[in-house]
């Protein structure tokens, strides 16, 4: 199992300029950091093997507990409903419903509310898409999307956390079960402050930075206890993290990830960061394999 | 026809419609459900009944991030199916929108500061609200229509200068136009699978905060209602800070001069889903209350930061 940090930026697959997107990108340059370190992570991902990806999204939006895709093929147009200008992405998906449905099961076990999606004409959300074709761009891997539940929104990001780690916890005994070798991908932000205008040119880089002071601060902070190894520390700050700097961690898909790992003390490689529209983005990869060679 | 020739145009009157769409895929495994279908009926009867040549809707369940989007594709046609909700089906649409009347609003936002473009794409997502009011409101397409996204972090200052907007656009082009709010009202969900028949609205606070705000809309006092809206959203968890009705008191002038008709009020999956009619009638409203500021133009929050540091620069020259 490998973990990730994966932000999904539309953004970042506009200026790939892929085939498969209708719009293209003027190249001028905004987003490098971030292109720069998704290239260095597909690097890393090279030398491992995977069956299966599994990614949770934010821009999957449920209310009534965690749900998963539960059909096996999905493919088709998908359009940005916030970024229709950069986004506009043909997809082709094949779905794991053997391990979602195991995920359903065991999440079950945990004491969640969970569901299955089983609605073949369902429109994928465009943060598995970006994120699964960042991550593995040339992937025919089937993949699990696992949707956000409002847990943080509806409760409390106290009671959210908890849910995010026993979901997380319910991915990894899934996983374990089925045999599978799997890439999971948290398809989330760090601070998550948008500028609401955008410059004619989108990619120009004079009008890209993080939107303030205190959300570059958190973000450096965050990156540290990453770099650190500390990421137990992160989930003690994280409810004050998501307040503090509008994080998109409240979605839940960091906290699921480090879940899913068993939040190791193992320092996570931070690839690159960078700001887009002033949300502050780090492309992360936890390789829990080197941690298991070292123990 | 020339600017000059045309009539000016004007808002013939305003509804608030629910944000989700078991009235129209589901009506019957709800009694609530169902009674919301059969009011439906009766709203589109009087909008069909009415002079109208346009439909705008400002719709919770489009989020937008970079200001406001307008839908200006002229005969959009794709499918939906809701992200909580998709085991009741797929929403498949074919609609007809007012393209030239979207650029207009798109002109009169910028006239006062907005930040807003309008959107054409095939395969565009049209969210869950707009599509399911439209399909029960307007099913023939017989009347064009408008739809304006949701900004999420536009706050009440915004919300109203695009309302004004909207009233500039309508005025301009000379349409006779109806406002559509698509929004809830409390929008506290049920977070489980519950067996529809026994919906009901969440908590008895929000009932009841629902049944206040009702109660004000049913006096035509829609401006009071749009002065109330923060304390409602704080109280009762208001569908998006009640910006739909902020956008459609703005759009309709900020007055309490309206008959009010609430057609019906119902709980989907625990959120208070009404439809409410308002109707301008001149010396119909009471008393206005108001203690929240106006706004006519927006300013923008690029710099928002930078110009408070600048402000609280310490003098220290002395």
């Amino acid at each position: 199992m490998r973990g990730c940090l994966a932000p999904h930026p539309p953004h970042l697959a506009y200026a790939s300029n892929p085939p498969q997107n209708e719009p293209k990108s003027s190249g001028a340059g905004a987003w490098t950091e971030l292109l720069d370190g998704y290239k260095s992570l597909r690097k890393s991902l090279d030398q491992g093997e995977y069956d299966v990806i599994i990614v949770h999204t934010p821009h999957w939006k449920t209310h009534r507990g965690h749900h998963l895709l539960g059909v096996e093929h999905f493919e088709g147009l998908s359009v940005d409903p916030i970024f229709p200008n950069l986004f506009r992405f043909q997809f082709d998906l094949d779905v794991d419903v053997e391990l979602a449905e195991a995920i359903h099961a065991e999440g079950e076990k945990q004491g969640l509310v969970m569901g299955m999606m089983r609605n073949p004409e369902f429109r994928v959300d465009y943060g598995t898409i970006t994120s699964c074709y960042l991550a593995r761009p040339d992937s025919k891997l089937p993949i699990v999307s696992i949707s956000s539940a409002r847990s943080y929104f509806d409760y409390s990001n106290e009671v959210g956390e908890r849910e995010m780690l026993a979901l997380g916890e319910a991915t990894r005994i899934a996983v374990e079960k089925t045999g599978r070798r799997a890439l999971l991908l948290a398809s989330c932000s760090l601070s998550h402050r948008h500028f609401t205008e955008e410059p004619a040119d989108p990619e120009d880089p004079k009008f890209e930075y993080i939107y303030n002071a205190n959300q570059a601060k958190w973000d450096r902070h965050i990156l540290d206890l990453i770099e650190g190894g500390r990421n137990r520390q992160i989930l003690d700050e994280m409810p004050d993290f998501i307040e503090q700097a509008v994080s998109e961690c409240k979605d839940g898909s960091l906290t699921w990830l480090l879940g899913a790992m068993g939040v190791p003390e193992l320092p996570g490689k931070v690839h690159g960061y960078g700001t887009v529209i002033g949300t502050g983005n780090a492309v992360v990869e936890w390789r829990l394999d080197e941690q298991a060679v070292q123990a | 026809m020339s600017d000059a020739a045309k009539q000016e145009g004007q808002i013939l009157g305003g509804y608030l419609v629910p944000n989700k769409p078991h009235a129209l895929l589901a009506p019957d495994k709800s009694p609530g459900w169902r009674s919301l279908r059969d009011s439906y009926d009766k709203v589109r009867e009087q909008i069909e009944a009415s002079d109208a040549d346009l439909l705008i809707l400002f719709s919770t369940r489009w989020v937008s991030i970079i200001g406001h989007q307008i839908q200006a594709d002229p005969a959009p046609e794709y499918w939906v199916v809701d992200e909580d909700f998709h085991e009741l089906g797929t929403m498949h649409y074919k609609l007809r929108m007012d393209a030239e009347f979207a650029e207009t609003y798109r002109q009169c936002a910028s006239v006062r500061g907005l930040h807003a473009r309008t959107v054409a794409y095939h395969g565009f997502p049209i969210d869950v609200g707009s599509v399911a009011a439209l399909q029960l409101l307007n099913p023939d397409n017989r009347i064009p229509a408008c739809i304006v996204s949701c900004n999420v972090y536009s706050d009440r200052a915004e919300t109203l200068v695009l309302g004004k907007a909207a009233l500039d656009a309508v005025k301009k082009s000379g349409r006779k136009a109806i406002v559509v709010g698509v929004s809830a009202l409390s929008n506290r969900m049920f977070t489980e699978f519950i067996d529809p028949a026994e919906d009901h609205i969440h908590s008895l606070k929000d009932d009841e905060w629902n049944r206040k705000l009702l109660e004000l809309l049913e006096a035509g006092r829609l401006e009071d209602v749009s002065q109330l809206s923060r304390e409602f959203s704080r109280q009762a968890n208001g569908d998006s800070k009640l910006k739909a009705i902020w956008w459609m008191a703005a759009a309709m002038g900020q007055d309490n001069d309206y008959q009010g008709t609430v057609f019906d009020y119902q709980a989907v999956w625990g959120t208070g889903a009404a439809l409410v009619g308002l109707v301008p009638s001149p010396g119909a409203g009471g008393g206005l209350e108001y203690d929240e500021d106006d706004s006519n133009y927006f300013h923008g929050d690029r710099n928002v930061i930078a110009t408070a540091a600048n402000t609280n620069k310490v003098d220290d020259s002395s």
